[in-house]
């Protein structure tokens, strides 16, 4: 499944929940689903450091696909990352690079990538294109 | 004299709207308040009747315009219970008055300044930057478990060394008053120069300064129903006239040559450039508005607020109450098992407004080993059919998040 067909599905999850607090209620269970990282890995130089909430980033690659791990303090920031996560983990990195992910905009959760001070998913989509494009040319 | 809190809130067209399909509830009136007509409409009428540059025109508009910004001075003297109105300097607010004087003062390694474990960071940084440049080093007063300043160490931490002391009357993340008499008292005998940061205070005390002992007072209009980009920086004359000028340009001079300039006086002094005379014209309208009210009544009101407040929050399972019962302003809490961003984007869901996060206070927070709290605030605006929105809004978001 391309990156636009997993968005498009994101977004078609979405859709069955018109009322905020469904919606809600989904991405706060996508962030209790995403597995926790290992404390091991929750290192200073994976750590993106928003105003609000900390969010760790860990990329590897494997047979040319780029593996993501991540994790927040923050259980809905967790869920807007599993959102992310989702929709380029086990890409390549020029997949991930060409990526648009405005979708984000359309999820009707979108006051979260609002550009707030150092907003901590805004920083992060950054850092995923950032590790693609370290993780490809490496 | 009570007031009608539905009365007081109809002169705030804002709070008319609906946040999510709800009735906004704007419980962040630390972080800024809103405006009442009365305010509004002195920025508006400044600008539709007499804006002019003022100071130096000759023709009427300039005049009217010099009158009224000068009036305004005489207003916010008289709030302040200053003993002339040159010791009123405007700046564009309390960031501004504090990093003023740190800019003037002159320090020298082996000297030292003194904050609070309870300061914004605009009480922190520019008196770090000082020390910086002078080589004078920062001590600060820690805080009890409870958020109040540990005053014996306060007054160990007092030297001859100490040549500022810098502290807020009110915190704004926490809500802790400080006893700010006796520990200007204290800081005045050590010989020490004192600023106040009274921000959080403006709104909800009355402010003598000649009574205060304080050689500086720093405050912004927006906490006090007054536009952005307006505040004050009170300073004791005797203290002003020996410190130099800080930022050169018009206004603030008498006499240039190229040669030579000789600097204006108090308050011009510390006001070069065009000021911001419409904010400090609505400032007026806005302190007017304050006494209108009266702050004893205000006071009352909000106390009652706060403490509705903390008594529905602290029902509600595993809620902490940060700062001592006696708080002013704003109500600082955390939820165990519940992050603050959660919680507040839940509740902003439901309409209701409250500020999550450091609150510009880190080495607080790191001090309590969290990352943040969730604040509320109130003004003479909020009503108690607000606090309850706001403790059932919170007790809602944390089923959904539990």
């Amino acid at each position: 499944m391309s990156i636009a067909d997993k968005q498009q599905e994101v977004l078609e999850e979405l859709s069955f929940f018109p009322d905020w607090q469904e919606r809600y209620e989904y991405v706060i269970g996508l962030g209790r689903k995403l597995p926790p990282m290992a404390d091991a890995l929750k290192t200073a130089d994976r750590l993106i450091k928003g105003c609000q909430s900390q969010v760790w980033l860990d990329a590897t690659v494997e047979n040319g696909a780029v593996r993501f791990a991540a994790d927040s303090d923050s259980v809905i920031t967790k869920g807007m990352i599993a959102l992310f996560v989702r929709v380029l983990d086990g890409e390549t990195p020029d997949a991930i690079l060409s990526a648009d992910l405005s979708f984000i905009d359309r999820t009707g959760l979108k006051e979260h990538l609002a550009p707030t001070r150092a907003n901590a998913l805004n920083l992060m989509a950054t850092q995923m294109k950032q590790r693609a494009l370290e993780l490809g040319t490496a | 004299m009570a007031f009608d809190p539905t009365t007081v809130r109809a002169e705030f067209p804002i709070l008319a709207q609906s946040v999510n399909g709800r009735p906004l509830v704007y419980l962040d009136d630390a972080a800024t308040t809103e405006k009442p007509r009365a305010v509004l409409d002195a920025s508006r009428r400044y600008y539709e009747e007499i804006n002019a540059n003022i100071h130096r025109g000759t023709h009427h508009l300039a005049r009217a315009a010099t009158a009224a910004h000068e009036a305004a001075r005489e207003t916010v003297a008289r709030h302040l219970n200053a003993a002339e109105s040159a010791e009123v300097i405007f700046t564009a607010g309390t960031t501004d008055s504090i990093n003023l004087v740190a800019a003037i003062l002159t320090l020298a390694p082996g000297d030292e300044v003194l904050i609070s474990a309870l300061e914004h960071h605009s009480n922190i940084v520019p008196w770090q930057m000082l020390c910086e440049r002078s080589g004078a080093s920062l001590k600060v007063i820690p805080c009890h478990d409870d958020g109040t300043l540990d005053q014996n160490a306060f007054h160990a931490l007092l030297s001859e060394r100490t040549r500022l002391t810098a502290f807020t009357w009110i915190s704004n993340a926490f809500g802790t008053v400080n006893p700010v008499r006796e520990m200007i008292a204290a800081a005045k005998a050590a010989g020490s120069l004192v600023l106040v940061d009274a921000a959080q205070a403006i709104p909800h005390l009355a402010i003598d300064v000649q009574a205060l002992g304080a050689d500086f007072v720093a405050f912004s209009g927006h906490k006090v129903y007054a536009p952005t980009g307006i505040g004050v920086l009170w300073g004791k004359r005797a203290v002003l006239d020996a410190l130099p000028p800080w930022r050169g340009g018009g206004e603030m001079i008498k006499e240039v040559t190229f040669e030579k300039t000789t600097y204006n006086e108090l308050p011009f002094k510390y006001e070069a450039g065009t000021p911001n005379i419409e904010g400090a014209i609505a400032l007026a309208a806005a302190l007017d508005f304050v006494h209108g009210i009266g702050l004893e009544a205000i006071a009352v009101h909000e106390d009652k607020l706060i403490r509705r407040a903390a008594e529905g929050l602290s029902a509600l399972d595993g809620v902490h109450l940060f700062g001592p019962s006696g708080r002013a302003g704003a109500l600082s809490f955390g939820i165990r098992g519940v992050h603050h961003y959660d919680l507040g984007t839940l509740i902003d869901q439901m309409g209701v407004a409250v500020r999550t996060g450091h609150h510009c206070c880190q080495p607080l927070m790191a001090r309590f080993g969290i990352t943040g709290t969730t604040r509320a605030s109130f003004a003479v605006y909020n009503t108690e059919a607000e606090v309850d929105a706001l403790v059932a809004a919170v007790g809602k978001a944390v089923a959904m998040l539990r």
